[in-house]
Formats: C-alpha cells, sequence, structure tokens
C-alpha cells in the first residue's frame, strides 16, 4: 500500500477518529455511539501461521461494513471471532461495549442470542425440514406455542422471499434457497448484529441479486449492523455503508464505496481490479 | 539416517498428540456430566436416542451373547471333561458370561456400532458446520449432542449386557445337553446356586462405565474431527480403536477395584 487515499483510513481506525468514512458517523448512529462491534488489537494463529496481527476495526450501529480482502487472509476468522466461536490469543472483541474474549462458553451462548451469523456453506441442520431449522433458535429460546413458531417461521420465510417450504428438507433446496433459508433460521429469533460470510459465493447472478436485495432489505426492515465478509466486488459495493480491506493480519484501509473505488492505493487498486488472487 | 533422526521428533509428536486427547476427552467427560445434572433437560432426545442406540443393539448383541456361550461351552466343557468335571461346567459358563463375557464383549460391540456411529454423525456435523451453527444460534451442543448419547450409552449397556448374559448361558445349557449331556436341570441348578447376585452387580456396575467411555470417546471424535470426509474415516476408526483398548484396560482396574470392594 504506497500511495495513501485522502479519504480512506488506514489500520481501520475507529469510528470518530477523523478521516475515516467521510459523512457516514452521523446517519449511522453518531460517532460518540458505542460501536456494535469492536475488535481491538487483535491476534490470531493457526498452527504457527499468524492470521491476524492486532487487528482494529470499529462498527457502527445499524451501519453494513463489508469486510474485502484475498483468499486465506482470515475474513471468515474475523466473523468467528466476532460471534465466539474462536478466541484470539489477544486482544478485544467487544460486543456493544462488551469484551467476549474472557466469557466462558456457557456465558457466550447468551451473548450470540443477539448475533446471527450466515455461513458460507449455509450450514443447514441436514436431519431437519426448513421449517424446523428455522425454527431452531425459537425452539431453544422463546417459551413461544406451536402455532407463534409457525407464523414466525412463514413470516420469516416470506421475508427472504420463500414461501412454502417449512416441510422441505435442505437437500432438496437449491444453493442459493439455502442460502436464504440459512438467512431465515439467523433472524428468526431477531439478531441485532448479524454476519454474512461470503453470502454470494457459488450462486448463479440471479440468485446473487437476490442476496444482496436481501441484505439491504433486511438492514432497512431490521435496522440490524451487517458485517458481511466477501470477495465478490460488486455485491461489496452494493450493500456496504463502508468498506474495510484486510490485508496481512491487519484493516488495510476503510472508506465509502466511493472512496474505495476513487482510491488510488495500489493494494485497493490491484483487488477492485483483479490483479491480485482474491 | 534421516527416519532415525526424525524418531525422537515424532515421538514428541506422537506424546503430544496422546496428551491433547486425554486431556480434550477428560474435558468432554467433565462438561458432559455438569450438564447432564443441570437444567433445562431434555427427556425427549434420551427416547430419541434410546431407538437408535439400545433398540437396533439388541440383535448383534443377543447374536455374540448366544455364540460366545456356545463355544465357552464346548470349550470349558471339553477341558472339564478330563478332570471327569463336566458337569460344573455351567458354574464356568455363568461366571464367566456374568462376571467377565457379557460385559467386555457387549462393549466391544457397542464401542464398534454406536461409538463409531457418534463419531460419524457429529464429524459429518462438523465439518458440514452445523456444530458451529448450533454454537451461533447459542444452543449448547454439549448438551444437545452429548449429554443425551453419552446418558442412553450408560443406560442402554446394562440392559443390553444382560440379555447377552441370558442368551450366552441359555447357549451353553444347549451345547452341555446335547454336547456333553450335562442335564438341563443339573446346569440351571448348579448356575442359581453358585452365580450369586455380586456376580451380576460386578459385571453390570462396570457395563455403565463402559458405556460413559464409549459415548465420550465416540462423541469427542466427531466433535474434533478435522479433513473432511478422510478425517471422518480416521475419526471413525479411532473410536472403535481407543474405545476397544479403553474398554480391556479399565476393565482390568474395575475388576481389580470390585474385588477389593468385596474384601478379597
Amino acid at each position: 500500500m504506497s500511495v495513501g487515499s485522502r479519504a480512506i483510513a488506514a489500520e481501520g481506525s475507529r469510528p470518530g477518529t477523523g478521516a475515516q468514512a467521510g459523512g457516514l458517523a452521523g446517519a449511522q448512529g453518531g460517532a460518540g455511539a458505542t460501536p456494535a462491534v469492536e475488535l481491538r488489537g487483535v491476534f490470531k494463529t493457526f498452527e504457527g501461521n499468524q492470521v491476524l496481527q492486532g487487528l482494529d476495526l470499529a462498527v457502527r450501529p445499524g451501519e453494513s461494513i463489508t469486510i474485502i480482502g484475498g483468499s486465506g487472509t482470515g475474513k471468515s476468522v474475523l466473523l468467528r471471532l466476532i460471534i465466539g466461536l474462536l478466541r484470539p490469543e489477544a486482544g478485544q472483541v467487544l460486543l456493544e461495549g462488551q469484551d467476549i474474549v474472557p466469557l466462558r462458553e456457557r456465558e457466550l451462548l447468551r451473548v450470540r442470542r443477539k448475533v446471527g451469523l450466515v455461513f458460507q456453506g449455509s450450514a443447514l441442520f441436514d436431519s431437519l425440514s426448513v421449517g424446523e431449522n428455522v425454527a431452531y433458535a425459537l425452539r431453544e429460546h422463546t417459551a413461544w406455542d406451536e402455532e407463534k413458531i409457525r407464523a414466525r417461521v412463514r413470516e420469516v420465510l416470506d421475508m427472504v422471499g420463500l414461501g412454502n417450504i417449512e416441510g422441505v428438507e435442505p437437500a432438496e433446496l437449491s444453493g442459493g434457497m439455502r442460502k436464504r433459508v440459512a438467512v431465515a433460521r439467523a433472524i428468526a429469533h431477531p439478531p441485532r448484529i448479524l454476519l454474512y460470510d461470503e453470502p454470494t459465493t457459488g450462486l448463479d447472478p440471479s440468485n446473487v441479486e437476490k442476496v444482496n436485495e436481501l441484505i439491504l432489505d433486511l438492514k432497512e426492515k431490521l435496522g440490524v449492523t451487517s458485517v458481511v465478509v466477501t470477495h465478490d466486488m460488486p455485491s461489496a459495493l452494493k450493500v456496504s455503508d463502508r468498506l474495510a480491506m484486510l490485508h496481512e493480519g491487519r484493516i488495510a484501509a476503510v472508506g465509502t464505496p466511493e472512496e474505495i473505488q476513487a482510491t488510488h492505493q495500489s493494494l485497493i487498486r490491484d483487488f477492485i481490479e483483479g490483479r491480485v488472487e482474491r | 539416517m534421516a527416519a532415525i533422526s526424525d524418531l525422537p521428533q515424532d515421538l514428541g509428536r506422537r506424546v503430544q498428540l496422546f496428551l491433547t486427547d486425554l486431556g480434550g476427552m477428560s474435558l468432554l467427560a467433565g462438561r458432559t456430566i455438569y450438564d447432564a445434572v443441570t437444567p433445562p433437560y431434555g427427556p425427549r432426545l434420551l427416547v430419541a436416542q434410546m431407538d437408535q442406540i439400545a433398540v437396533r443393539s439388541v440383535s448383534i448383541v443377543g447374536v455374540a451373547g448366544l455364540f460366545v456361550g456356545l463355544v465357552l461351552a464346548l470349550q470349558t466343557a471339553y477341558g472339564l471333561g478330563r478332570f471327569g468335571a463336566k458337569g460344573t461346567v455351567g458354574i464356568i459358563v455363568g461366571l464367566s458370561m456374568v462376571r467377565e463375557l457379557g460385559p467386555v464383549v457387549t462393549a466391544i460391540l457397542v464401542g464398534g456400532r454406536v461409538g463409531s456411529g457418534f463419531t460419524a454423525e457429529l464429524g459429518s456435523m462438523k465439518v458440514t458446520e452445523q456444530i458451529d451453527a448450533m454454537r451461533a444460534l447459542g444452543v449448547n451442543h454439549i448438551k444437545k449432542l452429548v449429554v443425551p448419547r453419552v446418558l442412553v450409552t450408560m443406560l442402554a449397556m446394562p440392559m443390553l449386557t444382560v440379555i447377552a448374559d441370558a442368551l450366552g448361558i441359555l447357549g451353553g445349557m444347549v451345547i452341555s445337553q446335547h454336547e456333553f449331556n450335562v442335564d438341563y436341570h443339573h446346569y440351571y441348578n448348579t448356575i442359581t446356586q453358585y452365580v450369586e447376585l455380586a456376580d451380576m452387580l460386578d459385571g453390570l456396575g462396570k457395563t455403565v462405565v463402559f458405556g460413559f467411555l464409549i459415548g465420550v470417546v465416540g462423541c469427542y471424535n466427531g466433535l474434533t474431527t478435522r479433513g473432511g470426509t478422510e478425517g471422518l474415516g480416521r475419526a471413525t476408526t479411532g473410536t472403535v480403536v481407543t474405545s476397544s483398548l479403553l474398554v480391556f484396560i479399565s476393565d482390568f482396574f474395575m475388576t481389580k477395584f470390585f474385588w477389593w470392594l468385596a474384601g478379597w
């Protein structure tokens, strides 16, 4: 990253720290608001390979941020750290101001109820029907009767554009439908933070568009904070308030889609123009 | 030369892996016990597992128990005949089945069928991220997946062992009558006279521990599966080997323990 862009903040600086993402702070909850998600000096290693090296990132409440970067740079690891499926070797992971790193698994289960994660491979429970998948968290965390649960399942399936497939097995669904069922499952017990791991990977253009619209729609309807991980640049530019580029274990730059597209930073230009491996 | 110089490193790696697995299994065992005794409880999950673990194992355990009894009677009566003591075959078959062979044979079969099934099932959930999805939804996967499997295996083992014991003793009775002319009544009377309730409890007590070990090993290997379908195959084989070895090793120590309890 040689040439700095005037409007892009390096090292993923925190909200309200000056140069980054001009103009967004006020629209997205204010520079003074506690970030919905914040990572401070996070280190993560896998079998001697240091994936994250002191990563800092802050996501404002209600904003939609997309993490971009090449394959193997630790984008999915970042999401798993945010939801507490992985623990960092050092650093803090704060959800709405609460550091989740010292929490035990039992305490984390409670925290995770406010976060939804859409897995890259959908990760639907293959022994359960679509309806049972979507109702899973409701049955676990609420005392609702069956009728109310069924109504909620129908409601969220309608939200993701899938009606009347409650009784269908996940194996019978197409890739795009599986992805949307995974989204429905993640939002059934309404989360405040929604994480998407490569939501458009492996989908045909029509389904990519549907998933992009879905992410935007959910942000508008539910007011959730969204963190999207992808290397699909058109999708990233479409669904994001800000984009953050992950490179060599740190956030190398953060900016609005316009700023990212206008930047002269060679690292980002190379990435969005496909001159480096994604 | 290169291979020899690598030996210490290889040995160190294996010791490290062994200790990692031992620690992981101990932690899982501890968490399983904790989650089993703390609410909420899931009786419906236990019923579902009971069918999978106990009911579907009855035939295999029954056939194995029957044939172990048949061959045991053949071998012991043959030996005892040399001393003119064929009439005591019932005592040996009864005690051997109830105290040792019934529990161990049942445990080996259940380890192979049920334990490896746990590994395959949880392992495929692991590699397809379904376990992570469960955790991400705020659900305690140990309570949901491990506790019912371990509890039902502990519960099913004594029941299955009783079936293996009964059919083994019955098989011994048939062989004793038809091959060695030991009268049914005599065989039955020697067993009821010399096989005591304490012998039954000794054998059945061990099976509860075997059930716990099989359940924990099967679930641990499933939850730690890595490397896709190839890794799943390795994990399943690992469960059969580890649970069988643990059954044999723990059997010795528990037998010694029960003897100590009985004041022998």
